[in-house]
């Protein structure tokens, strides 16, 4: 049996995208986004196992532009995850969920992963720049 | 046809009982990678550029290959939970929300078991 057909919500499209809601789907987003980079460890893990040739080809597509583009997404998803994933935490054990407080946990959480991003690809590029 | 309503037939059935563990068990798999995932991105950056020797040598010290396994063990559970929640609530045909559940399921315990598999060989130098 099918319940008549009442008007649904949320609309999406009839509200104004606001941080709270953004930050939400980009959760999911990057969630998603990171279990394909979880594929790809496997990759490299199992590339790793076969021996140099195959850990060398590996290498090289990861080193390709493309491979770079990707693996600075999933580094800068990951630290989005991790520190929106925090305050998940928080909101699960009951703290933080005032409006203001959310707003201020998100700039934070926006804030902190961007910060972790840019350090951890200066990192990267001065250990490639090293030749190490 | 039957002539209940939704709200009747739900009424008094329960839940599902197995909600509640799949609750509990992404977020016991959250709080496993906050060090874990940070463990990780540190481990990755220090072997930058390094070649096939190198990077073995790395994974057979045991605490890297039990960290790594810990790693790799809870990342694929969270994904797959974390996936099950994003197709549960956006694939709404019956056959197509199963077959998805179901190969996204088969292919994390794949690949976490590949994984896990690649790094023992590696640490334990087979």
């Amino acid at each position: 049996m099918s319940a008549r057909q009442r008007p649904l919500s949320p609309h999406l499209q009839v509200y104004k995208p606001q941080l709270t809601s953004v930050l939400s789907i980009t959760h999911r987003g990057t969630g998603l986004f990171l279990s394909l980079g979880a594929l790809v460890l496997c990759y490299w893990l199992l590339a790793l196992a076969a021996g140099p040739d195959s850990y060398a080809n590996a290498q090289a597509v990861i080193g390709s532009w493309p491979g770079q583009l990707l693996l600075f997404g999933w580094v800068a998803a990951l630290y989005y995850h991790l520190a929106n994933g925090i305050r998940h935490l928080f909101w699960d054990a009951g703290y933080g969920l005032e409006l203001k407080t959310t707003y201020a946990s998100g700039f934070a959480v926006v804030a902190v992963s961007i910060v972790l991003t840019v350090a951890t690809w200066i990192i990267a590029a001065l250990r490639m720049g090293g030749g190490a | 046809m039957s002539l209940r309503s939704p709200l009747g037939r739900a009424r008094g059935l329960g839940s599902a009982k197995s909600g509640l563990h799949h609750w509990i068990a992404q977020r016991l798999t959250a709080i496993a990678l906050v060090p874990l995932s940070l463990w990780f991105i540190v481990t990755l950056v220090c072997l930058i550029g390094s070649d096939h020797a190198t990077a073995v040598e790395r994974l057979q010290s045991p605490l890297t290959a039990t960290l790594l396994i810990l790693f790799i063990a809870a990342l694929f559970h969270h994904a797959q939970l974390g996936v099950q929640v994003v197709i549960e609530d956006y694939v709404h045909g019956h056959w197509q929300k199963l077959t998805s559940l179901v190969v996204v399921k088969f292919i994390a315990v794949f690949a976490a078991l590949a994984s896990i598999i690649a790094v023992l060989k590696v640490s334990l130098g087979l």
